[in-house]
């Protein structure tokens, strides 16, 4: 599946009551709070097989599709 | 603060548990968020099960409890005993202290020095090195250090964030002077300036409790909750996981004070799971070393967390044989701190559940 299709999808599966695709930030526009965040890690971590490093876990990695699939390659890099 | 303390050892160990368990399931409806988004929170965060006392128990009711079960097991005798050192967040009331209290209640003479420390969750860590100062001039006798906490009381039931993952607890550590024993290397930090992570802004001298501080509001996350309630930044305590407890024992373990290998256990405070493994592969410390299963269940019980997850995972091995362990806490203050020490072949080590 197309990864990013794949991050709306567990987005949705997240929180099924926003539209993420017509947010330009998830974490200001407050359909991410740092609970979800927590939960989506752990569901990138187990899709892709990477290991987000702590320090990652920040609002603006979390921002948008492209950021979040662009935290995922850069964990792949440094696994 | 770095240092080194020698000749000091703990030679038992008692968890005290209050035998009501709250269950994360039965406890959803309480909250404000979807079920299904609380649900997944379950196995990252590690909520299942967690420890509460009643409302009317204190942390001198397990005190109390605590140290007569050893008193008539025969685990310490109180002529023995030189010092209690209480480390809490939960005092009884302002005045008098919870260790005058538990030393009167278990009849321990007027000899006895009486100590409270208002710390969280290095409690453990500061209790040994009040515990070995101490020591230093109490020569012939043994320091009872007591860590424990009924923070239940002060977080709001509605309070998803916090109350899944707290638990009430107490210890009773005894630590005494041994000259054969290994040196114990002792590292500390305190960041006073970034305390409003972790606070309870109503009850004290700044802002008495009144009926104001007790009004239930939604302060903007989704949890509601009351200034008379604890409330955890959790995003802030995370990144500081992240960073300075990281560092310190990065570099600790890089400086060659002590290597990663050289250690059997490494008992660390538990805040939750998901931030206990985060560091973990941050540090490189091996899984099966660490222990991350008291917040699943007991809850986190602040300062006694380290002693209970030795008691709850290791009891067997720590009286059998001598382990080498490292041990970490970082919380309220912000304070963080880690400690090198042997721990082992302990005359006594026990879990006990009371009606507190």
């Amino acid at each position: 599946m197309d990864e990013k299709k794949k991050i709306l999808e567990m987005l949705a599966e997240l929180r099924p009551e926003f539209d993420y695709e017509n947010s330009s930030n998830f974490v200001e526009d407050g359909l991410l709070d740092s609970f979800d965040i927590v939960s989506l890690t752990t569901m990138l971590e187990e899709y892709f097989k990477v290991t987000i490093d702590g320090m990652s876990i920040v609002p603006e990695n979390y921002a948008s599709v492209d950021a979040i699939l662009a935290l995922v390659k850069s964990s792949k890099g440094s696994n | 603060m770095i240092t080194n303390f020698s000749g000091k050892k703990i030679s038992a160990m008692l968890g005290i548990l209050p035998e009501t368990i709250g269950h994360f399931d039965d406890e959803i409806g309480n909250y404000s968020f979807p079920a299904q988004q609380t649900m997944r929170l379950k196995k990252v965060m590690g909520y299942n099960q967690h420890r509460l006392s009643k409302e009317t128990s204190t942390v001198s009711d397990f005190g109390v409890f605590g140290l007569n079960y050893i008193l008539q097991n025969g685990w310490i005798k109180k002529e023995e005993i030189g010092a209690v050192v209480v480390v809490s967040l939960c005092p009884d009331y302002f005045v008098p202290h919870n260790s005058n209290i538990i030393a009167g209640n278990c009849g321990l003479g007027d000899g006895v020095i009486c100590l409270d420390i208002a710390q969280g969750c290095c409690g453990f860590l500061i209790g040994l090195m009040q515990s070995f100062m101490l020591l230093d001039h109490l020569p012939n006798k043994k320091v009872v250090l007591v860590n424990g906490d009924v923070l239940s009381h002060k977080i709001s039931k509605r309070d998803r964030n916090d109350y899944p993952l707290i638990g009430d607890a107490a210890t009773i550590t005894v630590v005494e002077n041994d000259a054969s024993a290994k040196s114990i290397y002792y590292e500390m930090h305190m960041d006073g300036s970034r305390g409003g992570a972790l606070k309870i802004p109503a009850g004290g001298f700044r802002m008495p409790a009144s009926s104001d501080t007790a009004k239930m509001q939604d302060l903007g996350d989704g949890n509601f909750r009351a200034l008379d309630h604890m409330h955890m930044d959790g995003s802030e305590i995370f990144n500081f996981v992240q960073t300075d407890v990281a560092s310190m024992l990065l570099n600790v373990f890089n400086k060659g004070v002590a290597k990663i290998e050289d250690f059997d256990y490494f008992f660390f405070h538990q805040p939750n799971r998901f931030m206990l493994q985060k560091l973990a592969e941050k540090v490189g410390i091996p899984k099966d070393k660490l222990f991350m299963n008291l917040v699943e269940n007991f809850g986190n019980p602040s300062g006694a967390s380290i002693p209970l997850t030795a008691i709850y995972n290791c009891r067997e091995s720590l009286l059998n044989e001598n382990k080498r362990c490292c041990l970490a806490a970082f919380g309220s203050g912000l304070a963080w701190g880690v400690m090198f020490m042997d721990i082992g072949n302990l005359d006594y080590c026990e879990m006990v559940e009371s009606n507190l």
